[in-house]
């Protein structure tokens, strides 16, 4: 199967600071990955290099065979990679169906006159994108007014909007409590299932990893530790000195 | 949600407005049409604040907009009263449409202060320029309207009026539907976190040149009316002061309402007016305390008396409800 995002010898360095040390990864169509490591491993960073926000020092990234190396944050959303925040970038000013609708408006190539509220089936879609989550009776609160687990979700249905090819979550638990962990991670899923094919998840949870992930990537320094089934890779010792810290 | 305004009642608001200069004095005639051509330039920075950047230049598109229509009106005689406010806007139009894409990268303190920067560099180029009349400018003539020349000074100002009330009533009619379009809505979000507004393949450039067009041509057309009210133009049309003055009601009205511009002009001029009558010597601090008093007790402006108590404020059942789902979603 054809990758959908190709990585080779992608070089990042901050000073003396090793972000990204000549990774090479292929992602396939489909697969959700876990990318886990320790802070500082390099995995925020290969999320950033992905989606345009840093520029690598070197090597490659393809999106469906196309070089996006130098593109910015706006062409590769338009091309077909979204992603969601550790801290949720939301506009708190705006209502929870307002910041779907500015997500829905990036689509097009032009921005209706109309009243946002009235624009011909925007509304309907971000409600319906908040349904998936569960929230749509939160629909007309604004931001502020919403707690941290629920920001998260709405981050994530603004990734969703653009029914990427490629989604790419950094720690979308975090924050969250033990026990609704697992509930979080489920109603992502359900909710991502129908329009992203792909997807990349940065987390620390080890419990949520090997329950959600088809494979999984270890981070260390800027380089891949171990790559492949979250069995294997979890029972890795190197992972287990480095990474999970004999977690399990 | 929120009802707000039909554009057809605007309309009728704006037209009522107008006939309503036949009953006023006709020292509020030109006091209003002061207020009502100030408006339209604070109105323009009203429009741009949205995206998150204050200009403290607009004295630069006032004066390119009262300098070409002055220069034209010399040049080819062309008084008529819509024609000029019309050149007006074109000429601040155009100058936004070359800065505005250059200096739309930069946010908050060092895009307020390159617009000021770019305002004073052409207050210094009217200065120094004896072609255009150096520091004492030079005059026009009357406007005219539709042919129509008005000597008696009454109809001359209630043309005048009527010109800058339907102009101005009408690019606020025209900022509303802005506001609450979808581009509106993501001219906010840019303001809130224009990163993200990038990541959702939106351009955040874009919208604050758009942003920025749209009150370089409201301040284009404000220093055509500035022009016919005082028939006399000079740099001081690009001075910050002057840059300063528009601001000063932009703040006054806040960013939520743009009834609230009009109202904040109004209150401007009739306390600068007053002041001015009864404390001729101390007239900028009784401004300075207003200023104070709006600042401390309606922070988000003039609009916030009315915009306020249409937000929606959580039910106490309903906060808890957010609390729980942010633990359980």
């Amino acid at each position: 199967m054809n990758p959908v995002l190709s990585v080779r010898q992608l070089e990042k360095r901050f000073g003396a600071v090793v972000a990204a040390d000549a990774l090479t990864l292929d992602i396939p169509a489909g697969q959700k990955i876990s990318l886990i490591g320790a802070n500082g491993a390099g995995k925020t960073t290969f999320v950033n290099m992905v989606t345009g926000y840093l520029k690598p020092d070197g090597g490659t990234i393809l999106l469906d065979g196309m070089d996006i190396g130098r593109r910015s944050p706006r062409s590769t959303a338009r091309l077909g990679i979204s992603r969601s925040f550790q801290i949720p970038q939301l506009f708190v000013e705006l209502t929870a169906a307002e910041n779907l609708t500015v997500a829905i408006s990036g689509i097009g190539t032009r921005m209706s006159l109309r009243a946002a509220a009235e624009a011909q089936g925007r509304r309907d879609k971000a409600v319906e994108l908040l349904e998936r989550f569960g929230l749509a009776d939160l629909a007309d609160r604004p931001i502020s007014e919403l707690a941290g687990g629920v920001r998260k979700l709405i981050d994530i249905a603004m990734a969703l909007v653009r029914r990427p090819k490629l989604l790419l979550l950094d720690e979308p638990t975090s924050g969250v409590s033990a026990e609704e962990k697992f509930r979080t991670m489920d109603r992502v899923i359900h909710a991502v299932a129908p329009d992203a094919a792909t997807i990349v998840f940065v987390e620390h949870d080890m419990e949520i990893v090997s329950r959600y992930a088809d494979r999984v990537v270890a981070f260390y320094q800027g380089r891949i530790l171990a790559d492949g089934l979250p069995a294997e890779v979890l029972s890795n010792q190197e992972v287990r000195r480095y990474v999970t810290g004999g977690a399990r | 949600m929120r009802k707000d305004l039909h554009p057809l009642v605007m309309v009728a608001l704006v037209a009522a407005v107008t006939l309503a200069g036949r009953a006023l004095p006709t020292w509020t005639l030109s006091l209003a049409t002061i207020a009502a051509s100030n408006a339209l330039i604070a109105l323009g920075i009203v429009v741009l604040a949205r995206t998150g950047n204050v200009s403290f230049g607009q004295g630069l598109f006032f004066a390119a907009g009262g300098y070409g229509v002055a220069l034209i009106a010399n040049a080819w005689g062309l008084n008529d009263a819509v024609a000029q406010v019309i050149v007006g806007a074109a000429c601040g139009g155009l100058l936004g449409l070359v800065i505005g894409p250059l200096i739309a990268r930069y946010t908050g303190i060092f895009f307020g202060m390159l617009t000021l920067a770019l305002s004073m560099v052409f207050y210094g180029a009217l200065v120094k320029s004896t072609a255009l009349g150096g520091s004492d400018g030079f005059n026009v003539g009357r406007p005219s309207l539709f042919g129509m020349s008005f000597t008696d000074p009454r109809e001359a100002d209630f043309m005048l009026y009527a010109v800058s009330v339907i102009v101005t009533g009408f690019a606020g009619i025209a900022a509303t539907i802005l506001f609450r379009s979808e581009f509106g809505l993501a001219s906010l979000a840019v303001r809130e976190n224009n990163l993200r507004v990038e990541y959702l393949g939106l351009s955040a450039n874009r919208m604050i040149s758009i942003n920025f067009l749209i009150a370089a041509i409201f301040a284009g057309a404000s220093g055509a009316f500035a022009l016919m009210a005082q028939r006399h133009i000079d740099p001081q049309f690009a001075y910050w002061t002057t840059s300063g003055e528009f601001v000063f009601v932009a703040v006054l009205a806040g960013n939520q309402s743009v009834a609230a511009v009009f109202v904040a002009s109004m209150a401007l001029e009739l306390v600068r007016s007053f002041s001015n009558l009864y404390l001729p010597n101390t007239w900028q601090l009784v401004l300075g305390v207003f200023l104070l008093g709006v600042i401390l007790f309606l922070p988000r402006g003039i609009g916030s008396l009315w915009i306020r108590g249409r937000r929606k404020r959580p039910t106490p059942a309903a906060a808890p409800l957010a609390a729980e789902r942010g633990a359980a979603p």
